[in-house]
């Protein structure tokens, strides 16, 4: 375990060290604090459409952090010869590949952390309450999600030859399945076979990333969703990554490094 | 040294046709009808006409945030949402909605679906209503449709509704009464004589300023556009839905005016004129001869006392 901890530790530095958070963070609040400084009908209260703004670009900035940076690990390892070395010490490859995991998964919480502080804070300038219960579930279903995303970036990074590549796969995946993977059944219920049949095993296949996507409930202050359905899509998303991470192992397992 | 030179003089030579043919381009540009730079507006070069899809999706987007996010995709079923509803409730716009507006998403079609549904806004509620929350004491929260309904009269001006819609809501719900006027008014100056800004401005009058021979001037204006708007058409465009609406509420109000000051015979009037568009006929006949009654004995009365 220690060695998993040591090799997310370096995976973090490498990402504090970059810059990619920090630019997205600066962007996110200009564009927030742009469309905030706006003002409709002189009424100073109206909040829901600067909550969605900054929310979207949380999202989108966060898919951005962990895709892009997940993608570059193990490919980037491999053309700079470091791996090598890394994996000549007594370090198994399922623990590599567990600590660059942890790593980007830990980075990207940190990263989430404060985005979620922000908001809270652009929020409760407008609205005058803090809805704490509801921001820790809704952040914590998003990083939950961003665990199965990281996981799913990283088994491209083992069967996909380049990086952009990679990105650019998982990033339309991760993008259709959030906007269309609540409805493929409803889809496939209109097709004819085979192709009805093809659409319902994917919608049963998929991991529902946008089952951790609260953006709804929170801009429109919806109450919290019960503890115990909130538990069960946190396993469903451990689950999920549990089977990426397997995955993975499989592929890293067998993999000539060259 | 020469060779430079004849470069020099060869980029000069390009320079001066380069910007002869400009010139001459931007002639024949600023003279093209579909030059859009003409409108001054930065919307207008980029993008063209394609600004009303986007003012449509900005329209259905306030619709979004009166549901509190509750609202059918593109996958859904849609019958009950064809009008928007924070558009039919303010009584001006007629509703062609049909269906269970509650139920859109229908029963689980699965575990998943099932699911799914804690994670996102599950009951129908309206925000002058409370929103999710229920709470009719937050009915002002209406405001947040606001900025959509905003960014879509922007972008399509001609788009009556979103001025009339705006200008409801400021003023019913939020006591933005001047702020209202003036939405309508802009509606107008894009829209001039259009006789449902016309109406609801004059409900702007009867309503929140008491001023009722105001109320009439405007609604009778929107009386005589509304006739002028129709004349020529034929009858089935002339009488459809959307337009025998509008007629019914004109001389609805018209009627409603003339009672509240005491002009019956021109309330009786009116009750006729609406009585023809009107989809309870009965219900209005019988109002009118209640009001013929008492006119009845109001003339009676006056008699017997002479005597």
């Amino acid at each position: 375990m220690n060695k998993i901890f040591a090799i997310s530790n370096v995976v973090l530095l490498e990402m504090y060290r970059r810059k990619d958070f920090y630019v997205l963070f600066i962007v996110t609040v200009l564009i927030t604090a742009v469309m905030g400084s706006v003002t409709f009908f002189k009424d100073a209260q109206i909040v829901r459409y600067l909550k969605a703004i900054c929310l979207f670009l949380i999202w989108a900035s966060s898919l951005f952090i962990a895709i892009g940076a997940t993608a570059r690990q193990l490919p980037a390892e491999r053309e700079s010869r470091t791996l090598f070395p890394l994996m000549a010490k007594p370090v198994s490859r399922a623990q590599i590949l567990l600590g660059k995991f942890l790593g980007c998964w830990l980075a990207c919480g940190v990263a989430l952390v404060i985005f979620y502080a922000f908001f809270g804070c652009v929020a409760a300038a407008r609205e005058h309450q803090w809805p704490l219960a509801n921001y820790f579930q809704a952040w914590m279903l998003h990083w939950a999600m961003l665990g199965i995303v990281v996981a799913m970036t990283l088994f491209g990074s083992l069967v996909l030859t380049a990086v952009s590549s990679n990105i650019t796969i998982t990033f339309i995946a991760t993008v259709a399945i959030l906007f269309v993977g609540r409805h493929l059944h409803q889809v496939a219920l209109s097709m004819t076979e085979p192709s009805a049949i093809i659409i319902t095993g994917l919608y049963y296949v998929i991991p529902h990333l946008e089952l951790f996507d609260l953006r709804d409930l929170i801009i429109h202050d919806w109450p919290l969703i019960p503890w115990g359905i909130w538990l069960i899509a946190l396993a469903y998303a451990a689950a999920y990554t549990a089977l990426l991470l397997l995955l993975s192992w499989l592929v890293f397992r067998k993999k000539v490094l060259q | 040294m020469r060779t430079t030179r004849s470069f020099v003089l060869l980029a000069l030579l390009l320079v001066v046709l380069c910007s002869g043919l400009a010139a001459r381009i931007d002639r024949w540009f600023m003279c093209w009808p579909g030059n859009h730079e003409a409108s001054l507006n930065p919307l207008d070069v980029m993008i063209g006409s394609a600004q009303k899809l986007f003012a449509g999706s900005f329209y259905r987007e306030a619709d979004v945030y009166y549901h509190s996010g509750y609202y059918p995709t593109i996958f859904d079923n849609r019958a009950a949402f064809e009008t928007a509803h924070m558009a039919e409730d303010t009584g001006a716009v007629a509703s062609h909605n049909q269906g269970d507006e509650a139920g859109f998403m229908g029963p689980p079609l699965d575990f998943i679906d099932a699911f799914n549904r804690y994670f996102i806004p599950n009951r129908h509620t309206h925000l002058d209503e409370g929103g999710p929350t229920d709470d009719l004491s937050k009915s002002q929260d209406v405001r947040e449709i606001l900025p959509w309904l905003k960014i879509s009269s922007e972008l399509d001006p001609e788009n009556v509704q979103t001025y009339i819609v705006t200008a409801y809501w400021l003023r019913t719900r939020m006591d933005k009464v001047a702020e209202g006027e003036q939405v309508l008014r802009e509606g107008l100056r894009h829209n001039p004589n259009n006789p449902q800004l016309l109406y609801e401005l004059g409900l702007v009058y009867f309503e929140n300023y008491h001023d009722l021979p105001r109320a009439r001037n405007i609604w009778e204006a929107a009386l005589r556009c509304w006739t002028e708007q129709m004349a020529g058409k034929p009858d089935s465009e002339k009488l459809n839905f959307d337009n025998k609406f509008l007629l019914d509420q004109l001389q609805t109000h018209l009627a409603l005016l003339e009672e509240a000051t005491g002009h019956f015979n021109a309330a009786i009037a009116h009750w006729e004129q609406a009585k023809a568009v009107s989809p309870e006929p009965d219900a209005l006949q019988k109002h009118i001869d209640d009001l013929k009654q008492m006119l009845a004995r109001q003339t009676k009365a006056p008699a017997a006392t002479a005597h």
